[in-house]
């Protein structure tokens, strides 16, 4: 397929998939998006206490631009739909690229390439930096945080890319099958050096020179000076299934990628088209 | 080689080059979207720091793993 026919189809299946994880966000994810945000409002007047206790003026306020409504109805719609988007155009590129070197079904091609976006653009990088909710995070931090998780995602892409050059290279030699195991753990490998050399955000010179040392940014209880607690650390329970409720809606995204335009593919190159291809041989 | 095969052959070399400034333009197209829905507003901003942008996708931030505040 020309990858005229090929983008929009894949634009669109894109987009569907973020229809799909903007219901499955509407229904999981707000109300634990809207019970963070009430933790952060909450600890940040038992901060707030604290401070003028000891003479500090409150920090600012971030802006409010639009309401939660707003924000926790269409903003998270439109951000999924267009992050859908967005990976159905990347999708596309890799996909019509691929297609002529794979002896390989359109709708089973479209899954791996979905699996690999998944396992580059999401699950790797996640490993090392999962998604937090509102509250977790460090504003001073957004500029290295930022930098970090697109080195994770750089940094996987290329993983993978020698991973399956390696491959193909040994494949002669060992198989198929061995030559994806080999091309596997060579994936495994790379992506585990990453994570194991790249910084954990709570050891970034920003935190522990305000928080002390720590391993990630999740607000800790809050003490007076008198090192009694005030006010509790985040709540686990939360983070948890945020983070596999964001998981969830990621397999949700590329998996209605992978199928649909698995399906767009197999119909273009279906009976009529393999007909003609037989007439021609 | 059959003259059908080269015919073939011919066909997808210049599928190839006619591919190529779609597939840039989805790449390019794809790259900024990826951008202004996870990172603009955040570390860095192309159209002025008005947080409009941040603000309305925010919670979307959050939800596919983007380093938000």
């Amino acid at each position: 397929m020309p990858a005229k026919v090929v983008i929009p189809r894949a634009a669109l299946a894109g987009a569907l998939g973020g229809v799909v994880a903007w219901l499955f966000a509407l229904w999981f994810a707000e109300p634990l998006i809207q019970a963070a945000i009430d933790y952060e409002a909450e600890r940040g007047e038992a901060e707030a206490a604290l401070d003028a206790a000891a003479g500090i003026a409150p920090p600012e306020e971030g802006p409010e631009i639009f309401s939660r409504t707003v924000q926790g109805v269409w903003g998270i719609g439109a951000g999924m739909v267009l992050a859908g988007v967005a990976l159905g155009l990347l999708f596309a590129v890799v996909y019509t690229l691929a297609q002529g070197k794979v002896a390989l079904r359109p709708r089973v091609l479209a899954l791996l390439v979905a699996g690999a976006g998944f396992l580059t653009l999401y699950a790797s990088p996640f490993v090392k930096y999962p998604a937090n909710p509102p509250a977790v995070g460090h504003d001073e931090t957004i500029g290295d945080r930022s930098g970090l998780y697109l080195v994770m995602i750089v940094g996987s892409v290329v993983a993978l890319v020698v991973a399956v050059l390696v491959a193909r290279a040994v494949r002669e030699r060992l198989g198929t099958w061995n030559a994806v195991l080999v091309g596997g753990a060579l994936y495994v490998v790379l992506a585990g050096l990453l994570v194991a050399l790249l910084p954990s955000l709570g050891e970034l010179a920003a935190n522990v020179a305000t928080y002390g040392p720590a391993t990630t940014e999740t607000p800790q209880p809050l003490r007076d000076p008198a090192g009694r607690i005030v006010f509790p650390g985040f709540d686990p329970d939360v983070l948890y299934s945020f983070r596999v409720y964001a998981i969830t809606a990621q397999v949700l995204l590329w998996g209605v990628l992978g199928l649909v335009f698995g399906a767009l593919a197999e119909r273009s190159v279906g009976p009529r088209s393999q007909a003609r291809e037989l007439e021609s041989v | 080689m059959t003259s059908a095969s080269t015919a073939r052959a011919r066909a997808a070399a210049t599928t190839a080059i006619g591919n190529l400034p779609y597939l840039v333009g989805a790449l390019v197209v794809g790259l900024l979207l990826f951008y202004l829905v996870g990172f603009d507003e955040g570390a860095t901003s192309l159209f002025g720091n008005t947080m409009v942008v941040h603000e309305f996708v925010h919670d979307a931030r959050h939800f596919l793993g983007f380093p938000c505040h």
